[in-house]
């Protein structure tokens, strides 16, 4: 029976030099031409369309809607992005906007982006956001009883959010800028994975630092680990300053490698960006027309 | 006895501010005197030009929202920086076979021509502007504004008069500029570049690239993110093609083929206005 106990102040350290290196030689992998065009299709389509400010109205949220509907006229071949992402009081406009389409509504709950208030009104909002008609959620986790070293509250949380969401994709974000350490985010990762996330995710977009390659590293080996030991397969969203298609392609070699083709998919694999996109685009249309392309051509995100 | 070694000088491109190699490791050696003394100068790839471009556009919001008067501080600025350094402008001059006089007024026509545009920096709006007259009870009016990012391509024939004749107009009227040097004309450029660099202008005003112009003009003239382009060079096949692929978003093209850069006539503050857009507004009366 101890076996199944869950002990999270023994997982696995990281190597945090062995990471580097590896990034730094998965970076060296050259991708051109079709694999280029390939990898850009992809990228697209695995983009989380990203508004989460204080000053977000529904006039914006049906703007980024139809962005996400309507991504560039002069290309019938585009694939559609993965989600669009908003608060929950936003879900129901964008819901309503994208009815009929195959996108789909990702709503961040429980006090994001701190997480800092009570557990039942984190859990209430959760309800709210699925009553809106959310698809997806995004949690956050308590960084601050995280780092006091109270994983079994966490684990706690997380399992509740899961019981809430039900057949919702639930999505957790581990605030890496906060964790400091890999060794910190390989664990944050192995309690959100063992206590029902069906995604984890890097940031809120609100820290000092976004998404970074070694700290995705980390979360995809742990993801890797899962897999090995019980087949079941979890999703990655690194989020917060992918900006550009150069460095998100170097995010599908990670996985690629890491994770294999099967992790290739929207189901399985996000972007959380709001820029990326257009930047996307642009690539997409250096590629075929051969013209370094203008921000003044592409509709704004 | 002299036992010091020569140093040899690294003339890199200066890209947003910063000196930088060719991300393509790519470099051209050129002989610039009878003792065979060689120098090794980067040779600028269509993407040093893509991250010339973007840094430009980043910089274009910035320089416009200074004062007029702040600009023409910083140009003047940059005559006093290159009158600062006239020994290594004449030296450099002279290796690309000038004579001693003919570099002498070269330099000295090119400091003078950033002090003629510091004078017109924040005077040529209220020169150019225009009330219009309109049948209907509303003030109208028109003034010029900058453009954005121009693409400029320096003659080879003046390298330094040449080159600040193209940047100072386009810089004056609040725009950013990309440029490319070619061949000898390099050294003197990318000293001014240095001089430039300590002079107040903000990372990304003025970009310097050298390379090879027939190299690099299609993407020049092709690139959608560059607003105008002007082409000093003396090849009229480049000049030709820079016009037909610049149609694509009607950026706004100059051509000076083999231009009398030392000319007093050259310069004029209607050279600004060709880096300009023209802004009418419609205002209600009486309301």
């Amino acid at each position: 029976m101890n076996s199944h106990i869950l002990n999270f102040y023994t997982t696995p350290i990281v190597d945090e030099i062995g990471v580097k290196e590896r990034v730094a030689r998965l970076n060296s992998r050259s991708v051109k031409k079709q694999s280029k065009m390939a990898a850009l299709h992809l990228a697209l389509s695995m983009i989380d369309l990203t508004t989460l400010e204080g000053m977000d109205t529904p006039g914006k949220v049906i703007q980024l809607c139809q962005k996400a509907k309507y991504l560039h006229a002069p290309f019938s071949d585009l694939p559609m992005v993965a989600a669009i992402c908003v608060y929950p009081t936003l879900v129901k406009t964008a819901k309503q906007e994208l009815e009929g389409t195959a996108i789909a509504v990702a709503s961040v709950a429980t006090g994001f982006p701190s997480g800092q208030t009570d557990l039942q009104s984190r859990l209430a909002e959760i309800t709210y956001a699925i009553e809106e008609g959310a698809d997806e959620v995004d949690m956050v986790i308590s960084r601050g009883k995280f780092l006091a070293g109270e994983y079994e509250s966490v684990f706690e949380e997380i399992a509740r959010a899961k019981e809430i969401c039900g057949k919702v994709h639930l999505k957790v974000i581990l605030e890496t800028a906060e964790l400091t350490t890999l060794d910190q985010v390989r664990r944050a990762s192995e309690i959100a994975i063992s206590a029902g996330a069906d995604f984890i995710k890097t940031s809120t977009g609100k820290a000092k630092t976004g998404a970074t390659q070694p700290v995705t590293l980390v979360m995809l080996e742990t993801i890797r680990d899962h897999h090995l030991k019980t087949g079941e397969k979890i999703g990655m969203k690194p989020a917060g300053g992918i900006s550009d298609s150069k460095t998100a392609i170097r995010y599908l070699v990670m996985v690629k490698e890491t994770l294999g083709v099967e992790w290739l998919t929207p189901k399985l694999f996000r972007f959380g960006a709001s820029s990326l996109a257009n930047d996307v685009l642009m690539q997409i249309a250096k590629q075929k027309g051969g013209a370094y392309q203008s921000a003044d051509y592409f509709s704004k995100g | 006895m002299n036992n010091r070694l020569n140093i040899a000088k690294t003339y890199k491109l200066y890209i947003d501010g910063k000196f930088v190699r060719s991300e393509s490791g790519r470099f051209e050696a050129l002989q610039i005197n009878e003792d065979s003394v060689v120098v090794n100068i980067c040779r600028a790839s269509r993407k040093d030009f893509r991250n010339a471009v973007s840094s430009s556009r980043k910089a274009v919001d910035g320089w416009w929202a200074r004062t007029a008067y702040n600009r023409s501080q910083i140009l003047y600025r940059i005559a006093e920086t290159m009158d600062g350094r006239k020994e290594q402008f004449l030296e450099e001059l002279q290796c690309c076979g000038m004579k001693t006089k003919a570099a002498e007024k070269e330099f000295e026509t090119a400091v003078d021509r950033f002090v003629y545009y510091a004078g017109w920096a924040d005077k040529f709006q209220q020169l150019f502007s225009t009330v219009n007259p309109v049948s209907s009870s509303h003030f109208n009016f028109s003034l010029p504004e900058n453009q954005g990012v121009i693409a400029i391509m320096a003659p080879i024939s003046s390298p330094l008069t040449g080159l600040v004749s193209l940047i100072a107009p386009a810089i004056c009227a609040g725009n950013t500029v990309v440029c490319l040097t070619s061949g000898n004309a390099s050294l003197a450029g990318i000293t001014l570049a240095e001089a430039l660099h300590a002079s107040d202008v903000p990372a990304g005003v003025v970009n310097l690239l050298t390379g090879i112009e027939s190299e690099l003009a299609p993407h020049f003239a092709s690139h959608l993110d560059v607003n105008g382009i002007v082409y000093g060079g003396s090849d009229s096949h480049i000049s030709k093609q820079i016009e037909v692929d610049a149609a694509e978003n009607l950026k706004r093209v100059k051509i000076f083929l083999n231009g009398d850069w030392s000319d007093e006539a050259i310069h004029s503050p209607y050279d600004i206005l060709q880096h300009c857009e023209i802004k009418t507004t419609w205002h209600p009366i009486g309301t």
